[in-house]
């Protein structure tokens, strides 16, 4: 197992040529040598990885068949950093996300749930099917249908939303971090954003507020290498995006987002210096994402080279790999952990299709937590006053 | 009973709600050590020290943005945003984030924060300075937009906006910090207001003005006035520019027969339009001439005193537009400022 882990990085390497990061911090090196990982932990890893593949395969099938609407941007080529980053957390702390969040919302919290990602009785939906009703616009989706791809909401989970607006939860996350310290408890937040996130002035406010109140929260940039169509190099002065960690004097690290280990390792590192000393935290992955920006985008602007070396950083092939030349994982056992996880993706279509969409008759009432008696409740072509 | 100015009342009812509820924090820039660009928070630094009562730096979208982070985990934060021009750095955070969580989560999070801003001209500030920009937030649904006009109003409407569990925007005015007024009770025991309601607080039968705010204050003075000439007007103050009070200004207005709308802010589009366009759809029958308006004039405000002294609204500029009305009824013969009989209210059908 030891070798498995410890090889992984020179692997990876070798793997993405020109796109791979060098292990970079600011802060010290990680206090000790990653602990290892035992076959059973891996095997959990690389299921959930599958499982992010999967389900997003299956919204973005959906989507051209008009059954998910609005916007649908997919996690694909960055499970390993959504599962690394999800296994550094207790099922305790919060998260926050951006838009891009299908994978973070199926694996936050899942090293805590018995079976992977819940159960799938009729009566308990499990995560999956939770939120790919979301994406259907369904009443039993994670936000009731309120939200959308955009928008996922697992209180349960602590997952305290997707946003929309580049940068929006930047500052959140620090508020939140701040109740943290007022209340005097040890979770952490952890707020995930782009690499065209880091250019908005939300993102610049909150990192100087956290490291001037102390406040336990990890910010990790995922980067992707675009904003939309927009590289890190022509909207970065400085592309290297941890080291924005420096001007306020918040540790940060990079880390090679497609191995799912080193990911987790780092995020250990982060989230423990965020619970142990009240102190924010920047973490870089360095995750190539597969596919346009979204499910409408054929990403034009990339050349046909580029794209054919992004196969090369597919991070769920290369664990496959790794796993089978360690021992750990046959060619078999991978085909079935897929039967098993595919069936889980249709179990949650089947869901999402079957469910209802939320009643007219609720339409106003998630205005206001605390509703106003004569507040105006008016459908478009109503009357202000009588009929 | 005492006589309180509204800047006490403010910071009495910040101070109880603070013993009260120890969810309840204040964060801003100066609020701490200086003890508030207005001096809202003196003294709460000292009593209540630096966790309670938390200064930020100039980052408006940041610390605004935090204190929601910070209400969806179940504190109460009161966060003072010097004043409403600079609330403009916070739009996405208060629009796009206060706002929208209730609603676009399907109500598993709420945003139990205030946002208390002065606002207002007058005060040779010049056009970054002197805006009441209260439209944009009262636009949006999920906000509570508050503007209470008196110390009383200003301490039972904060301690409201401070126990509901929505954002709510708590508009000052600049020129009503020094003004003094009774409290029912001692602050402690003011009750809290009913949020989104309007109040008749003077009763007539001859006109309907109606104003929030500093205007709120400016129309009573015009009914004071205009009661030594004996017409009767009757003012609504709105307190709640969202959720808004219709209803009271619809019946008002009914047995009124006419009305003029008051604002401390530009016409075009804004809440005298809103009122003026309710009263239409709620009132029209009952109307004996037409709604007037009176409002800022249309410029950036300038800072030269006699150029910001005729564009904003004032008691001889609400005087003018009721008297005109009030011609136009029929209510006062042309040519003069006296009262003539009052004519039957008939509605025109
Ligand atoms: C403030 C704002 N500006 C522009 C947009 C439109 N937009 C949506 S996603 C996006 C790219 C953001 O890139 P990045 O932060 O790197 O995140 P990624 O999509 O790579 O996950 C843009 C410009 C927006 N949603 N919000």
């Amino acid at each position: 197992m030891a070798d498995t882990v410890q090889a992984a990085p020179a692997r990876s390497r070798r793997a993405r040529g020109a796109q791979a990061p060098e292990p970079k911090t600011d802060a010290a090196a990680p206090d000790a040598a990653p602990p290892a990982a035992d076959a059973g932990t891996l095997v959990g890893y690389y299921r959930q990885m599958l499982l992010i593949r999967r389900f997003e395969e299956r919204a973005a099938r959906a989507y051209t068949e008009a059954k998910i609407g609005g916007y649908c941007h997919l996690n694909l080529g960055e499970e390993a950093t959504v599962v690394g980053l999800m296994a550094a957390l207790r099922p305790t702390d919060y998260l926050f996300t951006n838009y891009r969040e299908h994978g973070y919302a199926l694996a936050k919290g899942f090293n805590a749930v018995a079976g992977g990602s819940g159960g799938s009785s009729p009566h308990q939906p499990s995560r999956a099917e939770r939120v790919m009703a979301e994406l259907y616009g369904r009443s039993t989706g994670v936000s009731k249908g309120w939200g959308g791809s955009m928008h996922l909401f697992d209180a349960e989970a602590r997952l305290l939303g997707g946003y929309g607006i580049v940068g929006g939860q930047v500052p959140l996350a620090a508020g939140a971090a701040l109740a943290v310290s007022y209340k005097g408890g040890d979770e952490v937040v952890m707020c995930q954003m782009g690499d065209g996130t880091t250019a908005i002035g939300a993102f610049h406010e909150s990192l100087n507020i956290a490291a001037l109140w102390n406040l336990p929260v990890v910010f990790v940039v995922i980067n992707n290498g675009l904003g939309m169509g927009t590289t890190v190099e022509s909207s970065a002065a400085e592309p290297e995006l941890y080291r924005r960690g420096a001007a306020y004097r918040t540790e940060s690290l990079r880390v090679d987002g497609t191995d799912v280990l080193a990911v987790r390792d780092a995020a250990r590192t982060a989230v423990e210096r965020a619970r142990a000393e009240s102190k924010p935290y920047l973490l870089e992955t360095v995750s190539p994402r597969l596919k346009g920006h979204s499910v409408v985008d054929p990403a034009r602007y990339r050349s046909k080279e580029e794209k054919e070396a992004l196969k090369a950083a597919d991070p769920l092939a290369r664990m496959a790999l790794e796993l089978e030349e360690a021992g750990i994982l046959s060619a078999d056992d991978r085909d079935r952990l897929d039967a098993e996880v595919t069936a889980e993706v249709d179990a949650a279509a089947a869901f999402a299709d079957e469910s209802p969409a939320p009643e007219v008759s609720t339409l106003f009432d998630y205005t206001y937590a605390t509703p106003v008696p004569g507040e105006l409740r008016r459908l478009p072509a109503d009357p202000v006053f009588g009929s | 009973m005492a006589t309180v100015t509204y800047r006490q009342a403010l910071r009495d009812t910040l101070r109880a709600e603070m013993l009260r509820d120890e969810n309840v924090f204040l964060l801003g820039e100066e609020i701490g050590l200086f003890e508030g660009s207005y001096k809202i928070t003196e003294g709460l630094l000292k009593e209540f020290g630096p966790r309670r009562v938390r200064d930020t730096p100039i980052a408006e979208e940041g610390f605004v943005g935090a204190a929601i982070g910070a209400a969806m985990l179940g504190l109460r934060p009161v966060v003072e945003i010097m004043t409403i021009n600079f609330s403009l750095l916070a739009l996405d955070q208060i629009v796009n984030h206060a706002a929208k969580i209730y609603g676009m989560f399907g109500g598993q999070a709420s945003v139990p924060m205030v946002i208390r801003t002065p606002g207002g001209g007058g005060q040779q500030l010049g056009a970054t300075h002197s805006q009441n920009v209260e439209l944009f937030y009262s636009f949006i649904p999920g906000l509570k937009v508050l503007a209470p006009s008196t110390p009383a109003e200003a301490s039972a409407m904060l301690k409201a906006a401070i126990r509901d569990d929505d954002p709510v925007l708590f508009l000052e005015n600049l020129a009503l910090y020094n003004t003094r007024g009774e409290l029912p009770a001692a602050v402690e025991d003011v009750e809290p207001a009913e949020i989104g309601r309007a109040a008749v607080t003077r009763p007539g039968t001859d006109i309907t003005i109606i104003g929030y705010s500093r205007m709120a204050r400016v129309a009573s003075e015009v009914a004071e006035t205009l009661a030594a000439e004996g017409v009767s007007a009757e003012v609504v103050d709105l307190r709640s520019l969202r959720p808004l009070d219709r209803q009271t200004v619809v019946d008002s207005v009914r047995r009124t027969g006419c009305a003029v709308v008051a604002e401390d802010d530009w016409l075009t589009y804004g809440i005298g339009a809103e009122i003026a366009a309710t009263i239409q759809e709620g009132a029209f029958d009952w109307l004996d001439a037409p709604v007037r308006r009176v409002a800022m004039a249309e410029v950036p405000l300038p800072y030269a005193k006699s150029l910001e002294t005729a564009a904003l609204p004032s008691a001889e500029s609400l005087l003018t537009a009721v008297r005109a009305t009030l011609r136009a009824t029929g209510r006062i013969t042309p040519g003069t400022d006296a009262t003539s009989p009052r004519p039957a209210l008939e509605p025109v059908r």
